[in-house]
């Protein structure tokens, strides 16, 4: 059925179609309403048998879900931004256990300073830590993928994460086909743990191992998302069967046949960036799009299979390795080593920055015109960057630099000067 | 003016029956070819800025289009400046940046024309239409209003009208009236439905009659003009 909703409503819908069996949930914005539409289902009995269980924090939340995911029952939570990095330990935990744990992760950047707003900082703080992760374009497509999701943790018995723009989807109203319970029963059969903590036939589970099979315990689990990488685009194509339209899969591309430049990215800005594409290619320009939908496992192989005829590519992400650059881009070059092809890094939107047709329309006028320096940061104020530099090279005591950064766009009031 | 065309073979596929705006009314907004209409809204943290754009796109939606409705993403507090966004298409939405070129404005918030530039980026041609008692030579408008078509500068005293209906400060289902029928774009039927989605029982009965009074108010003006 087609309906306006809100997209955190959406998730929270297509989350209990799944039957999950035990919810836990700590508060953390952007992701509150999802869990919140959740506790309210259970609560007015209409997601049941399913125990929701509200903890005291994301540590909390990851520990009763390894708890809960090791005793049979099918186990779900989200989480944002410093939530996630809260939690990191049992995060770890639940995939070296190989735990199919489903946690919705609604995008945020990771302060300080604090901010609330969009980027991919939390998810991509977490790509090494054995968990598959998801990208999702749009509310439908989270919706989807979350179905897809419990059916792909409970076959490879490993946790699954469904990243989505904070903010940009979860808080947005957008139509969505809400699938029904008898499809998404046809598509996702009951969970059938590969290992279960059973009083009648016990065993241990989360074992201490020394030096002489943590190596293969860890190569397994790369086996694992190796296999993944094959698992992805069948179960999108049999969900395609089920539900009648396209989602997930590995990568997606949009009019990249003939293409000599290619953008690379993955979440909601994909949107946008076909609008880009569109305008630009009325221009007679041969340009096309790469969405990343799985991340981890990072799908080297249909990169570069998606990629073999450009001559350019931009890798555009909302995440930054300090220090370095991009961290996207470190993986599709990877994909492209070998080949001839040119790879520009734009870090954009971080800390919810708008990504704007203007800006991406700039950005690849530099591209076409080779101008774009290999790492650019996209609508940087140079001017506020410049200003901060030179204070703290003309004296010692130059302060906080967010306040004074603030100060200088005129979002607080200069301090007093001083007799 | 030509009302808005809505496409047949998409509302079949959506299954909803399409409400049409009851009559043609004089500054009815047509959706161009490859035209995604915009809204802005504009009020204050508490004042509903966020539930209005969502009702909007409830009620283009029941209309058999496609709507997309989101907040400016702010940490909010009550009475703090507030914006949210609504588009509505014939076609499926992809753009996700902040509308920063609308063609109609809500502004539910007379005191903000004070405190910041809400015309920013409003097509030539736009709508504008602020809750406020006061006329556009008491709030200082003459010249923005004289900038665009005769008639796009609409008021309507929303406020008075939640007052007398809800006995709360609270215009935004009010102006959503108000809309309807200053544009166009959406029936009453279709912003009473939205409204029947956020709001239950006395509540949604209370706006939804504050919202009709607004609609007959400027549905007529529309008439005489």
């Amino acid at each position: 059925m087609i309906r306006q909703i809100e997209g955190s409503l959406a998730v929270a819908e297509a989350v209990a179609l799944c039957r999950p069996e035990v919810i836990c949930a700590y508060p953390i914005s952007p992701q509150t309403h999802i869990v919140e539409g959740l506790g309210a289902m259970v609560k007015g009995g209409t997601l049941t048998p399913c125990e929701f269980l509200n903890v005291e924090s994301e540590f909390a939340a990851m520990s009763v879900a390894i708890g809960s995911s090791a005793a049979g029952a099918r186990t779900y939570t989200a989480t944002a931004s410093q939530g996630l990095l809260f939690m990191v330990e049992a995060v770890y935990n639940a995939s070296g256990l190989g735990l199919p744990i489903v946690m919705t992760l609604a995008n945020r950047a990771i302060g300080a300073p604090i901010n609330i707003w969009n980027d991919h900082s939390d998810s991509m703080s977490q790509r090494d830590c054995g968990w598959i992760q998801l990208f999702a374009e749009s509310n439908q497509e989270a919706l989807d993928l979350h179905i897809q999701a419990f059916r792909l943790a409970e076959e490879m018995s490993m946790p699954v994460m469904v990243c989505m723009d904070g903010f940009i989807l979860t808080h947005a109203y957008e139509q969505v086909d809400m699938p029904t319970q008898a499809q998404v029963d046809a598509f996702l059969p009951p969970y059938e743990p590969r290992q279960v903590l059973d009083p009648a036939d016990p065993v241990s589970i989360g074992a201490m191992v020394g030096p002489e099979a943590f190596m293969e315990v860890r190569y397994i689990a790369h086996a694992k998302q190796t296999m993944a990488l094959d698992r992805i685009p069948q179960i999108a194509a049999e969900f395609a069967q089920v539900f009648g339209r396209e989602a997930g899969g590995l990568v997606r591309g949009y009019r990249l046949e003939d293409a000599d430049t290619a953008v690379v990215a993955l979440g909601s800005v994909v949107g946008t960036l076909e609008e880009v594409i569109d305008a630009r290619r009325a221009a007679g320009e041969k340009i096309g799009l790469l969405s990343i939908r799985s991340y981890r496992p990072f799908p080297l192989a249909a990169v570069r299979a998606a990629l073999a005829g450009v001559k350019h590519f931009v890798v555009l992400e909302k995440s930054f390795s300090v220090g370095l650059g991009g961290v996207v881009a470190l993986d599709v070059r990877k994909a492209m080593s070998g080949m001839a092809a040119v790879g520009h890094t734009v870090i954009a939107g971080l800390g919810g920055r708008p990504i704007t047709q203007a800006s991406l329309q700039r950005m690849l006028d530099d591209v076409m015109a080779d101008r774009l320096q290999p790492l650019t940061f996209l609508d940087l104020n140079w001017e506020i960057v410049n200003r901060q530099l030179a204070r703290e090279a003309s004296m010692r005591r130059s302060g906080p630099i967010a306040e004074n950064l603030l100060r200088d766009i005129g979002q607080k009031p200069a301090p007093e000067a001083k007799p | 003016m030509q009302l808005i065309q809505v496409n047949a073979t998409a509302v079949l596929w959506r299954n909803v029956e399409v409400i049409r705006p009851p009559q043609a009314v004089g500054n009815a907004i047509r959706l161009g070819v490859d035209h995604i209409l915009q809204i802005r809204i504009h009020g204050r943290g508490g004042q509903g800025v966020v539930t209005a754009a969502e009702m909007l796109s409830v009620a283009a939606f029941f209309q058999g289009r496609h709507a997309q409705a989101f907040p400016s993403f702010g940490s909010e507090r009550t009475g703090a400046p507030v914006v949210a966004f609504c588009r509505i298409d014939d076609r499926p939405i992809r753009l996700r940046e902040p509308i920063q070129a609308p063609d109609v404005l809500i502004v539910q918030d007379a005191h903000l024309l004070q405190q910041i530039d809400v015309f920013q980026g409003l097509d030539p041609k736009g709508h504008v239409l602020i809750n406020t008692r006061r006329s556009l030579e008491d709030l200082g408008l003459t010249e923005i209003a004289a900038q665009l078509p005769k008639g796009h500068v609409v008021t309507l005293p929303a406020t008075e009208i939640a007052m007398k209906h809800l006995g709360r400060p609270l215009p935004n289902a009010v102006l959503l009236g108000g809309f309807a029928a200053m544009t166009g774009i959406i029936s009453l039927a279709a912003v009473v439905h939205a409204i029947g989605e956020k709001f239950h029982g006395d509540i949604a009965r209370r706006n939804v009659a504050a919202a009709t009074e607004a609609h007959a108010m400027l549905a007529d003006l529309e008439a005489a003009r």
